[in-house]
């Protein structure tokens, strides 16, 4: 009796086993066929009447979760809002945009595994990138600067070349090779993400956060004990992101960020997020003519 | 594999910190949750509800914010690198796993032995060294061993405070080379290097011990 009971069980639990191994199989070489058809972005994104953006969700000023709404806010996000808009003009399909959160290490991924059509998250230029992904033209001039504490003393990127001296980063950032360059003697530590970076400088774990100066302004905003120093170490515009080779995309998004250049959009959006910065002259963001 | 070539001293300083952390919480936890299991068991009613609380504290709150406690609001006051709080942190979370694995060994025991040793003269220490925990141990053998894995897993909770272990490292490389999947595949592999001799050397314990008893 027992032996049976045991048997019976033993074939009940190899069935299942096997059932899920079975199943396993058809859901990946789906998944593989799907991705292997690798649709061009424009013709997916006018079928499914959507553009989905990864965003950023922790940056002041460019993606922040306004967590009463739970929807995402910032110029990316609007940018990225007024670009759907004017695609849909130019293509005559009615687009949508749909934002997903991403982080600076998954962007990329996502963005290979077609769960998002595009990214607008404060993501940098850089040539290695470039052989990975497609950029749009630059959408926003930004350049690599420091956030230190206002009575510790640190005036620029020389007085952090020791080996006391730890920068905090984050992690798929460009931040962390260039400090490398201009302080090789400090210390890196890169953390998960810009709200963790703060904490961390709070705590005395480093003593400056280093990345895009637009990024620290909106760190300096929400903590006014710091602010940003050294001017900026390097030239790195942001632009939108694109699975390689998806150049009718590009060309799209060009000619929308052209246009709202042009009509005067663009500069309401950044006089809308940067005009309450505290040491930042956001007239030099405008563009004109 | 020309990733794990490339990075190989990344990889390499990744493994060196996580077995650290590893080593230093297994010991320091089985110390401490050793310790808060026998306060569970004395007759004291402070000891026991001092032991419970530990337990209950560290046992019921996500790894995660024992560690940024330690980073963030700790360190404050006592200067800690990324490491040590994760070090730290971990070991304190698992120790409450391992008392409660302990003190269900313990339990195990008649209780009619630990009388007997006191009627024979031992002290309630000596009586625990000598009598109880070589029995206690011998129960808990299996489920330790789930514990002392899921502490060298859980180490990878070092990588959100700067921790400089196998998966701050992964994150690092993954992020510079857009190679996320075959990264994380080295560093679960790097993962497996300690965790499986640590579960075959738990299971050849558990024959040991079996057949000794």
């Amino acid at each position: 009796m027992e032996k049976a009971k045991k048997r019976r069980f033993g074939i009940i639990a190899s069935i299942v086993l096997a059932l899920v191994i079975v199943l396993g199989f058809f859901w990946a070489s789906a998944t593989i066929s799907k991705n292997g058809k690798h649709q061009d972005t424009l013709t997916r994104v006018e079928k499914q009447g959507k553009i989905n953006w990864g965003v950023k969700a922790d940056t002041k000023l460019f993606g922040l979760m306004n967590t009463k709404t739970g929807t995402p806010e910032g110029f990316d996000i609007d940018l990225a809002k007024a670009v759907t808009k004017q695609i849909g003009k130019q293509t005559g399909k009615k687009l949508t945009p749909t934002f997903t959160p991403v982080t600076s290490a998954s962007k990329v991924q996502l963005l290979k595994n077609t769960n998002i059509d595009a990214v607008m998250a404060v993501m940098t230029i850089t040539p290695e990138r470039a052989k990975v992904v497609d950029f749009s033209n630059a959408y926003f001039p930004a350049g690599q600067s420091l956030l230190v504490q206002k009575d510790s003393g640190i005036n620029s990127v020389n007085d952090l070349n020791d080996s006391s001296k730890t920068v905090l980063v984050v992690v798929g950032t460009t931040a962390a090779q260039n400090i490398k360059k201009f302080a090789p003697k400090a210390k890196v530590i890169a953390l998960q993400d810009y709200a963790s970076a703060m904490q961390a400088l709070k705590a005395g774990q480093g003593q400056a956060i280093s990345t895009d100066n637009a990024i620290l302004y909106g760190l300096a905003t929400e903590n006014p004990s710091y602010h940003v120093v050294g001017g900026t170490l390097t030239y790195g515009p942001y632009g939108a992101a694109f699975d390689h080779d998806e150049k009718p995309m590009v060309k799209q998004t060009n000619e929308a960020l052209a246009t709202l250049k042009k009509n005067g959009e663009y500069n309401r959006l950044i006089k809308k997020w940067f005009s309450g910065v505290p040491g930042l002259n956001w007239h030099e963001l405008e563009v004109h003519g | 594999m020309t990733l794990l070539e490339d990075h190989f001293s990344v990889f390499a300083q990744g493994f060196g910190h996580t077995l650290l952390a590893s080593i230093i919480a297994l010991i320091g936890s089985l110390v401490l949750g050793t310790f808060f299991a026998i306060l569970q068991v004395t007759k004291s009613k402070w000891a026991r509800g001092l032991g419970n609380v530990y337990v209950q504290i560290f046992r019921n709150i996500p790894l995660l914010i024992i560690t940024l406690f330690f980073y963030l609001a700790v360190a404050k006051v006592i200067k800690m690198t990324g490491f040590t709080a994760g070090t730290v942190a971990l070991t304190l979370y698992t120790s409450a796993f391992i008392a409660e694995s302990v003190r269900a060994g313990i339990l195990s025991v008649d209780p009619g032995q630990m009388e007997g040793a006191r009627a024979n003269g031992l002290s309630f220490a000596q009586a625990m060294r000598v009598i109880v925990l070589p029995q206690a141990f011998r129960v808990a053998i299996p489920s330790l061993g789930n514990q002392f894995i899921n502490l060298v897993k859980n180490s990878s909770i070092l990588a959100f405070v700067g921790g400089l272990d196998l998966m701050y490292q992964g994150n690092l490389v993954a992020a510079n080379t857009f190679d996320t999947f075959a990264t994380y595949i080295i560093v679960g592999a790097f993962y497996l290097i300690i965790t499986l001799p640590l579960s075959y050397y738990i299971q050849y314990l558990e024959r040991q011990l079996k057949q000794k008893a």
